[in-house]
């Protein structure tokens, strides 16, 4: 069975494929070396259209109006500027409402395209870029740690990391948004209270990184401007062992925040990386891997949801779990030395 | 059937869920198609694989497992046709549900006519509606536009313009897509079906037939106000659906050239075997199945002159759970639940499964919440669903559901339960069947392969069928009534074959089982009080009706229509640990 890896790895080489949503113009270069806020491509598009019906509006057929027009595509049109006029003594005219383009002529209407919006896409880690994707975008190659999460605010941003967890449980209480964390992106834990969320914003903090999240403050996250990258779950998660590990013996060092959001098909995941400079390139993770003894797990769902464990023996053909269905599964011993059978779908590879 | 009329070609039959990729094969035994043996594994839709047809490798390789012999050659292609080593098939066929639902816009005329057609249409399949455009819209052309630009939907059904009828009105509709479509980059133009007014196919194809990705034609859906007629376009709207899917799921189309072009999505092919087999049942009640799956949870229901299938993606088991609070509350999710489970718990499990659809409930709390997650969500697809049954549906009293017969349990969730019992009071407390009823667990969930099969070989989902492939459950009795908790309902004694007889004495909230075994017989007669109806009007019982067995036997649900819970939660856990027990679920 093929088995899903969740990648928390202290040294790896970290290649990571960044995209416009639509096609635009692509800033970064080969070889440029980039930082996790820098951006490296962007795209604009209208932030709305307006349509003039010009033949209504000068009571002529479509044809007749085509030919009274004035104006082409890509024409740049300013508020007032004469569309059409009519014919006759006292002739009535059509006149762009505010400034725009014109993106469509025909019909006797006029589509116009108004203001802009511009999105910009930031590289999401430090590195290099190794590939260039015309009008889309770039691959960029890094080297350090890696810890992936389940769900991310969208945001992105880098600092130095401050570890506010005493143990892989913590809960983020909002009195501990000291004003010497100003800056820094917080190691914090489970969140529970929303006043945890703004007072990281009042600092302003630069990221945190969560084990866990309750949902009702899923919605307020989304807001904060700082990224947020929750590591195990919903709920009351504590973070898995794995992850703790890297992160608290990595405090005070500079780490970058992609809290992009899950996306399954693409695959894109909110991530932490850590940077840090090798002689050599270290190997690129694996995306796939099989269950066997010994493989090092993360537990998807209850009894022990985040827990990292190691695979002691598959079982053979189906068990019975304790909820009374039959799956292949596993003799999996936690982190805490308990040994508990797991259904192979409930658990991934950590590596 | 005598042997020469069966060709003996073998099939296979390959299903890509959200969640899991079965392979299934159906070879000629002693002269007749029969379900073999299934193989099982992971979808592989989604990153990091992103090729659906390695998932499909891995359930044929499961299935080799098991069957001892090669079905994939060297390259990992399928062996077709069948060699005569014995490796190989000589057929294939595809159902696809994976994948998020697409994102549609619903286009008509009139609100209430054309465009309520057009919803019932898309309703058809895997999509999500992002937006509805109709005459009755005020937005302005332009808002509209930029409404499409947002929104970026990948798939516009139109309908409009009884045939013959408005025009102008059809054309006025198509500008803002058309404009639109030409704004968006050429691989994100949405794929456009037209079931609309006949006569003006030509200047659709000129208005956006070069803005859109595929462009399908259908019959008119509302050929005239008063009539509608959706199974054309159903048929239309299936062959866009794999179009488009086959844009977004890696690895599908080489699973669709195995198949010689046999792809189609579950559901549809779900709802061509409801067809079939109420067809062939012929019966006044209808024909209904259920499949409660990870991507979304399909009802196909065959009436005498009708049939209905309905996608509800929002009800699926999959990533679209934490949106299930949307259609309803915490309360109506927990009211099904044995265990004093707090709010937040439920809240964490619908968030959590959402990131791993494919987990299984390893620990007795996650299958209460699974289960208790399911009927809700099957209750409300059912609710949803009625609304389109027809007006003519045999009933027994209005706004309950129709009288079905026999009812057909799919999916993951129902399939996957521990008991039958389990699966049983799943169906019972969500869908509350009336009157007298078989319930068949499609436990190998071959009824939309059934259905694809049909496309290739008409005579294996009749053999298939025919061959216990499916698990009877029973039989079960609904009485439709209102009583006092423990007050007599009605008196029901079972004769045997042999001769031997079984009784019980029903009471209002209880439910209760007669033994009688899968392949057995029986004939069974039932008294029933003046305000209870099973079906044949009320006070009127029943004489010596046949009836079969299953892994339960026969099972009489005296606990009222619509089913009656006590508000008082403590009581109320109480009486399901009880209703369980009582149909052996634990």
């Amino acid at each position: 069975m093929i088995a899903p890896v969740h990648h928390v790895t202290g040294l790896t080489t970290i290649v990571r494929e960044r995209l416009l949503p639509v096609s635009g113009n692509v800033i970064a270069r080969i070889q440029q070396k980039v930082t996790t806020g820098e951006v490296v491509a962007e795209t604009r598009w209208a932030r709305e259209h307006v349509l003039l019906d010009v033949a209504r509006s000068l009571g002529v057929s479509p044809a007749a109006a085509d030919r009274l027009i004035k104006c082409q595509v890509d024409d740049q049109l300013p508020a007032s500027a004469e569309i059409a006029v009519g014919k006759g003594l006292f002739p009535r005219s059509v006149r762009a409402p505010r400034e725009g383009r014109v993106v469509a002529v025909g019909g006797g209407q006029v589509l116009l395209e108004i203001g802009e919006s511009k999105f910009e896409l930031r590289a999401g880690m430090p590195g290099t870029v190794v590939q260039v994707i015309p009008n889309r975008g770039v691959v960029i190659q890094s080297s350090g740690g890696l810890v992936q999460g389940v769900w991310g605010n969208g945001r992105i941003d880098s600092g130095l990391m401050v570890n506010l967890m005493q143990s892989p449980d913590s809960v983020l209480t909002p009195d501990r948004a000291d004003v010497s964390l100003r800056g820094s992106i917080l190691l914090g834990g489970m969140i529970q209270h929303a006043e945890s969320l703004q007072a990281l914003a009042e600092l302003p903090a630069r990221g945190l990184i969560a084990s866990s999240i309750v949902p009702p403050l899923l919605a307020k996250a989304r807001e904060m401007r700082y990224p947020i990258v929750v590591t195990d779950g919903f709920g009351s998660v504590p973070m898995n062992s794995a992850a703790y590990k890297l992160l608290s013996t990595s405090a005070k060092r500079e780490v970058a925040l992609n809290a992009e959001s899950t996306d399954r098909y693409s695959g894109s995941r909110p991530e932490i990386i850590i940077p840090l400079p090798t002689t050599s390139e270290p190997p690129v993770p694996s995306e796939t891997e099989s269950f066997a003894p010994g493989s090092q797990v993360r537990m998807r769902c209850a009894p022990a949801t985040g827990r990292i464990g190691s695979i002691l023996s598959i079982k053979p053909g189906l068990t019975t779990l304790p909820s009374g269905l039959r799956a292949q599964a596993a003799e999996v011993k936690l982190d805490n030395n308990e040994i508990v059978i797991v259904p192979l779908v409930n658990m991934e590879v950590v590596g | 059937m005598p042997t020469s009329i069966v060709t003996g070609n073998s099939l296979l039959a390959i299903d890509v869920g959200a969640a899991n990729t079965r392979a299934v094969l159906f070879d000629v035994i002693e002269g007749e198609y029969r379900f073999v043996a299934s193989g099982v594994a992971p979808s592989t839709a989604e990153s990091p694989v992103r090729d659906v047809s390695e998932g499909a490798r891995h359930a044929i390789r499961s299935l080799q497992g098991i069957l001892k012999k090669n079905l994939l050659d060297m390259s990992r292609s399928l062996i077709l046709p069948s060699q005569p080593d014995g490796s190989g098939v000589d057929s294939l066929v595809v159902t696809v549900s994976a994948g998020s639902a697409v994102r549609t816009l619903v286009v008509g005329l009139l609100k209430d006519v054309s465009l309520d057609s057009a919803r019932r249409l898309t309703e058809s399949t895997y999509a999500r509606v992002v937006d509805f455009i109709s005459l009755g819209d005020h937005r302005k052309p332009e808002q509209q536009i930029d409404s499409i630009l947002r929104t970026r939907p990948d798939m516009v059904v139109i309908a409009g313009g009884t045939d013959g009828g408005a025009s102008r009105s059809v054309q006025k509709l198509l500008d803002p897509i058309g404009l639109a479509s030409y704004f968006l980059p050429e691989e994100k133009r949405p794929a456009v079906l037209y079931a609309g007014n006949g006569k003006l196919a030509e200047e659709v194809k000129s208005l956006v037939g070069s803005l859109s990705s595929y462009l399908h034609f259908s019959s008119n859906i509302r050929p005239s106000l008063d009539t509608e007629d959706i199974p054309p376009a159903e048929s239309e709207l299936a062959q866009m659906f794999i179009k488009i899917r086959k844009k977004q799921l890696k690895g599908l189309d080489i699973l669709d050239n195995w198949a010689g072009g046999h792809t189609l999505p579950t559901a549809y092919a779900t709802g061509r075997m409801v067809r079939f087999l109420s067809n062939v049942y012929g019966s006044q009640k209808g024909l209904l199945s259920v499949d409660l799956g990870a991507s979304s949870t399909v009802i196909a229901a065959g009436f005498k002159n009708k049939s209905v299938l309905k996608v509800y993606p929002q009800f699926g088991q999959g990533e679209n759970l934490p949106g299930l609070l949307n259609h309803t509350s915490i309360e109506d999710i927990l009211r099904w639940s044995t265990l004093d489970i707090p709010p937040a718990t439920l809240v964490d499990y619908l968030h959590q499964k959402a990131l791993y659809p494919a987990t299984i409930p390893a620990t007795r709390e996650d299958l209460v919440l699974a289960q208790s997650v399911a009927k809700q969500a099957l209750f409300l697809a059912m609710q949803s669903a009625r609304r389109d049954f027809p007006r003519d549906a045999a009933i027994i009293k209005p706004n309950l559901a129709p009288l079905f017969d026999p009812i057909i349990a799919g999916g993951a969730t129902l399939s996957d339960a521990s008991r039958p019992g389990q699966s049983l009071l799943l169906l019972l407390d969500a869908v509350q069947p009336v009157g007298i009823a078989t319930v068949i667990l499609d436990q190998n969930n071959l009824m939309p392969l059934l259905g694809a099969a049909g496309s290739v070989n008409n005579l294996l989902p009749v053999q298939v069928l025919e061959s216990g492939a499916f698990l009877s459950i029973g039989t079960i009795i609904c009485p439709v009534v209102s009583a006092k908790y423990g007050a007599s309902i009605l008196k029901a004694r079972i004769t045997y074959e042999n001769g031997a007889e079984a009784g019980v004495d029903l009471k209002y909230g209880f439910l209760e089982i007669l033994p009688l075994k899968s392949g057995e017989t029986g004939r069974l007669t039932i008294q029933v009080g003046r305000g209870v109806d099973i079906g044949f009007g009320f006070g009127r019982g029943v004489k010596g009706l046949p009836i079969s067995g299953g892994a339960l036997g026969v099972v009489f649900d005296g606990r009222g229509r619509p089913l009656d819970m006590p508000s008082d939660p403590v009581r109320r856990r109480e009486l399901i640990k009880k209703w369980n027990w009582s149909l052996g679920g634990g």
